[in-house]
């Protein structure tokens, strides 16, 4: 066999390996193997690639292979798993703005050459473009994660918005009809930067799990755009795999916040509720309570689901909660946990959170499985989640959130919601649950309120 | 490679994963995220080619840049899905 020849099997065996391990990855018990087999697939391409006969400087291959897998075993090894959204969006932003330089270098290299031709600088345009944009959306997604960074960007942003969509779209065919003036390929780059600079810009909390399912989309369709330029087979099929099951992520959070992914791309940000005071839905009917009473409450339950929101991995919440659970399951109760698909700021963000604290994923119920019991069960504690649980989007047609499945927690026979204070969620609107009869307001910091309910429990 | 055969790939490896992963539970939804995020770090062997290729110092210098950030995205993004699974799976180790 030739040298290609190699190259080009050891590459049909990576694309087998990635799609075993994306299959792997969509069930429990395969997982871990699914995700072998990605890394072995990865392996694979590389070392076939070191093949490659235009390689001639390995140096400099050595140093940036190193310093790349230094910086990612620790980030690696390090992150918290309340942080785990930030590390996703940074190595989605890596991912985009590598696609980026090789596509920019490939087609530098080309035009050098003499040998870029319009199917080339097409490819290489788009892929400078997606890349881009996933580049700096995932790092503006990552600073807004991290909250450093706050914004909820301005009026006409969707008409600025797709002005930059519109130039950027000019420019590929600039860069398509002048290959050789370099100044176009570099006015896209800083285009696509803008754009998801603009795409990010107004994001706000609740709608984080869609775009960092989007922008995981999008890194999948830079690399496949970036096989296009190379000419190279397995980069279009890693590439679009991974597009497509960023897509179906997508598409599941959109389901669960009642949103299209047009509207999410699209659209202008979201605008925040106006109008009905607060005052109207509270009044004086908003019942506060002591870890105590809760305690109290709770010895006499005989089934408590738990409703965890981002509230819980802010505070750090999560080992309290299982000590909650481990305390209740001790006297008889039974315990389950119900989570909203987009609860948290990305997809199964609470689910990672209860598996760090040990929580069986027996014990995790999501929105289906949960919705039907509410009505069996005697007391639902809802610990930092707000608008996953605010009956307005089933009664009220006028609200932001109308038409938003929800947990319907109100049903349960007692609510007990652990919160700061009143304030409203990323919808930016009151929570008649708040002032529901049945509803009780446990105000303090997620994790401490939790512990004092757990040491009320042992006394009581 | 032809341009048609290209889409032609492009095309069905999207269908395919498509199908792949229709019904995912929510327990792995971040798994299979950062997992197939560290998938599109296939972008590296593009790198590697344009970084050791030794064309011109900007080609050089970017794909050095590339394959470094590229590196980071995989090494990473496998490690850090594996470290999460495992804490999956360790917990069902103890609960027999």
């Amino acid at each position: 066999m030739t040298t290609p020849d190699v190259i080009s099997v050891g590459y049909l065996v990576a694309a087998v390996l990635f799609i075993l391990g994306l299959k792997g990855l969509g069930r429990p018990r395969t997982a871990v193997r699914g995700n072998l087999m990605g890394a072995t697939g990865m392996l694979v391409a590389i070392l076939v690639t070191l093949l490659d006969q235009s390689i001639i400087s390995y140096l400099a291959l050595a140093v940036a292979l190193l310093i790349g897998s230094v910086v990612g075993v620790l980030l690696a090894v390090k992150v918290k798993m309340t942080s785990m959204p930030e590390l996703v969006a940074l190595f989605n932003g890596f991912g985009g703005g590598a696609s980026v330089l090789v596509a920019t270098a490939s087609f530098i290299e080309a035009v050098d050459l003499g040998s870029a031709d319009n199917r080339l600088a097409i490819a290489a345009g788009v892929t400078a473009l997606i890349g881009a944009v996933t580049f700096s959306g995932s790092i503006i997604a990552f600073f807004k994660l991290q909250e450093s960074l706050k914004g909820s960007g301005f009026t006409g942003l969707h008409l600025v918005r797709a002005a930059v969509m519109l130039v950027s779209v000019g420019l590929v065919a600039m860069v398509a009809l002048q290959p050789d003036t370099r100044g176009w390929l570099w006015a896209l780059v800083g285009a696509g930067l803008l754009l998801g600079v603009l795409g990010t810009i107004a994001i706000g909390g609740a709608d984080m799990p869609v775009v960092i399912a989007l922008l995981n989309a999008f890194s999948g369709v830079a690399a496949s755009a970036t096989g296009f330029v190379l000419d190279n087979s397995l980069l279009i099929i890693a590439g679009s795999l991974v597009g497509a099951s960023g897509l179906i992520l997508t598409r599941i959070m959109c389901t669960a916040m009642n949103r299209s992914i047009y509207d999410v791309i699209f659209s202008a940000a979201p605008a925040a509720a106006v109008g009905r005071d607060d005052s109207d839905v509270y009044g004086d009917r908003v019942t506060a309570t002591s870890a105590e009473e809760v305690a109290m409450i709770l010895e006499i339950a005989d089934r408590v689901v738990i409703v965890p929101g981002y509230g819980l991995a802010v505070a750090q919440a999560q080992h309290a909660v299982r000590d909650l659970m481990t305390s209740l399951e001790a006297s008889g109760t039974e315990v389950v946990f119900g989570i909203h698909p987009v609860a948290g700021r990305m997809p199964g963000h609470m689910n990672v959170l209860l598996a760090e604290a040990e929580i069986d994923y027996e014990h995790l119920l999501d929105m289906n499985q949960v919705n039907p019991t509410f009505a069996q069960t005697d007391v639902t504690i809802v610990i930092g989640a707000n608008d996953v649980v605010n009956p307005s989007a089933r009664t009220d047609p006028g609200s932001p959130i109308a038409g938003m499945p929800i947990l319907d927690v109100d049903e349960s026979r007692t609510v007990i919601v652990i919160k700061r204070s009143l304030s409203p969620g990323f919808a930016g609107i009151a929570n008649p649950l708040f002032a529901a009869d049945n509803t009780f307001m446990l105000f303090g910091d997620g994790k401490q309120a939790v512990l004092d309910i757990v040491a009320a429990l042992v006394s009581v | 490679m032809t341009l048609l055969i290209a889409l032609t790939l492009f095309v069905l490896a999207v269908f395919l994963g498509l199908e792949l992963i229709t019904k995912v539970p929510a327990t792995l939804h971040t798994p299979l995220m950062s997992g197939s995020n560290a998938v599109s770090g296939i972008t590296l062997i593009g790198a590697l080619v344009s970084a050791g290729a030794d064309h011109t110092m900007l080609t050089t210098t970017l794909g050095f840049v590339a394959v470094t950030l590229a590196t980071i995205n995989v090494v990473g993004g496998f490690l850090v899905t594996n470290r999460m699974l495992a804490m999956f799976a360790g917990r069902k180790k103890r609960r027999p």
